[in-house]
């Protein structure tokens, strides 16, 4: 395919993925990689833990250094927007002029913080935690702040909270629903983590939602919530959740349903254009068929290397199983699978020493396993759950079964 | 500095002098050394920078820690006993002539 012109409307973890491992086949085509970040592609996970936290700086930080994008060809521009994308010509124009033409075009857009419309939300002391940008603003505050209030308690705010209850932060956490981590993981993982929190000093209220932030002189001096109650702030991290980057698509004309819609091999209803990672909705074997849109590394890698392979004459549908991990102060949950709408869970292991699995079922067939700092029965269950495999309820809760028979056997 | 060398399924090799406190994976990726992944950025969460430790050099490694000895349970490409998470080998004097050699695939 020499000649071949792929351009990457996004440079994160999908868009920096798709580049690499088109190189890494042997792609001999160009490669653009559009980024709208002023920085060289870098990894987000760190962002609300060991970057946060100043344990690592952006040299760590990086994908790759500088000198990987010009041994491997890929043309890496930062700063630069799309404005739209003309299918018929097939090129994109750039919002600061200029059109890129494309033989594929891949979007890895992404997904944008939820801003909640509430009264105050432009004041200043109002945080956000996605880009390096947002990161390095927290990262001031948090040293001068004294009263923090996180609005949703997701992976986001509760990884927040963790840094911030390390640095001695009063910290208390607001949520609509009645449990942390609610959308994505199972009652007892909640539980588990909500008490860990609440042991490590951070405040809690449930089944609560903000009125509006009220400031002094522009900066923000408290919460309201809904029932009048109101608490002091100084910094307020609003983790309530993102939405998909899916106007270039839909402007376009390409279908969007909670992101851009995809097909089994990440094709758009256009095959000249792709999308990979949180900003694409695709049929995922792995609940079902139906549409799902993950925000994950794993899921953004895994669409990249998708993307790749069909681009490089390999093509194969997506079926690679989901896999999430946060950090929580010293607590690590890993997730093997998507344990949303089960029906049964069992524990394996002991809640109480903070070493535990759930293994959640639906129908009597395993789903996906919570793990709370028990790393092996992690990667086993993916391995388990890759390769469609089961577990019955009772070897999972049976802590003499030895869970690598069940990778072992024959399908 | 110790150096370190990495050796990919098919031959090719690569020498890195890398400085005390870095780890096999972080200085891969900061040099390019293709075939480590680390997809979770070295939080021994994630299983694809496994990397197979030259046989008779397993001594000069660090001991393992039990997350790591358990997330080897998941690795794309078969555990043999020499097979270490290089997010886990930080690097040390001790360590100056290791050789390491990259799986087949990560993921």
């Amino acid at each position: 395919m020499p000649g071949e012109r792929v351009v990457i409307v996004g440079a994160s973890h999908a868009g920096f993925q798709v580049a690499a491992s088109l190189r890494q086949h042997g792609f001999d085509g160009t490669i653009t990689l559009l980024g709208d970040e002023p920085v060289l592609p870098y990894q987000r996970p760190p962002l609300s833990k060991d970057y946060l936290d100043g344990k690592i700086g952006l040299d760590l930080l990086l994908m790759r250094p500088e000198a990987f994008y010009r041994d491997h060809r890929i043309d890496f521009r930062p700063g630069i927007r799309v404005a739209a994308i003309d299918r018929a010509a097939r090129r994109v124009q750039l919002a600061t002029g200029g059109h890129l033409a494309y033989d594929h075009l891949v979007l890895a857009t992404g997904a944008r913080n939820r801003v909640p419309p509430l009264p105050g939300i432009e004041l200043d002391g109002i945080c956000y935690l996605r880009t390096l940008a947002e990161t390095e603003a927290l990262q001031l505050r948090l040293t001068v702040a004294r009263n923090i209030v996180v609005i949703g308690a997701g992976f986001i705010g509760l990884e927040f909270a963790a840094v911030a209850r390390a640095h001695g932060k009063h910290v208390r956490i607001v949520e609509l629903v009645d449990r942390v981590m609610a959308r994505v993981v199972s009652v007892p993982t909640s539980q588990f983590f909500a008490a860990a929190h609440r042991a490590a000093g951070v405040e809690f209220t449930f089944g609560a939602a903000a009125q509006r932030i009220a400031g002094h002189a522009g900066r923000v001096d408290h919460v309201e919530l809904a029932d009048g109650e109101r608490l002091a702030a100084d910094l307020v991290l609003v983790s309530v959740g993102v939405v998909p980057n899916s106007e270039l698509a839909s402007a376009a004309g390409l279908d969007v349903a909670n992101g851009i819609v995809v097909d089994a091999e990440l094709r758009t209803a256009d095959p000249a254009i792709s999308a990979i990672g949180d900003c694409a909705s695709f049929p995922c074997v792995h609940a079902e068929g139906r549409p799902m849109r993950l925000e994950a590394v794993q899921n953004a890698t895994d669409h990249a290397r998708c993307v790749a392979d069909r681009l490089v004459g390999k093509p194969h549908p997506y079926n690679a199983l989901p896999w999430f991990w946060s950090e929580q102060g010293p607590r690590r949950l890993q997730i093997a699978g998507l344990t949303a709408g089960h029906d049964q869970y069992v524990l394996r292991g002991d809640m109480e020493s903070g070493q535990f699995s759930v293994f959640c079922y639906k129908d009597g067939r395993l789903l996906g396993v919570e793990s709370i700092n028990r790393p092996a029965d992690h990667a086993i269950a993916r391995r388990i759950l890759s390769a469609g495999r089961e577990v019955t309820p009772d070897e999972a809760a049976d802590a003499g079964f030895d869970l690598r028979t069940a990778a072992a056997r024959p399908a | 500095m110790p150096r370190v060398t990495y050796i990919d399924i098919a031959g090719n090799e690569k020498t890195l002098d890398i400085p005390v406190g870095t780890s096999v994976m972080q200085a891969a990726v900061l040099n390019g050394v293709d075939g480590i992944v680390a997809e979770c950025g070295g939080s021994c969460m994630c299983a694809t920078c496994h990397v197979y430790v030259r046989d008779d050099q397993l001594a000069m490694t660090p001991p393992m820690a039990e997350d790591e000895d358990a997330m080897l349970e998941g690795t794309a490409s078969p555990r043999r006993p020499n097979s270490r998470l290089s997010c886990q080998l930080v690097v040390s004097p001790e360590m100056d002539g290791l050789v390491v050699y990259t799986p087949e695939t990560q993921t």
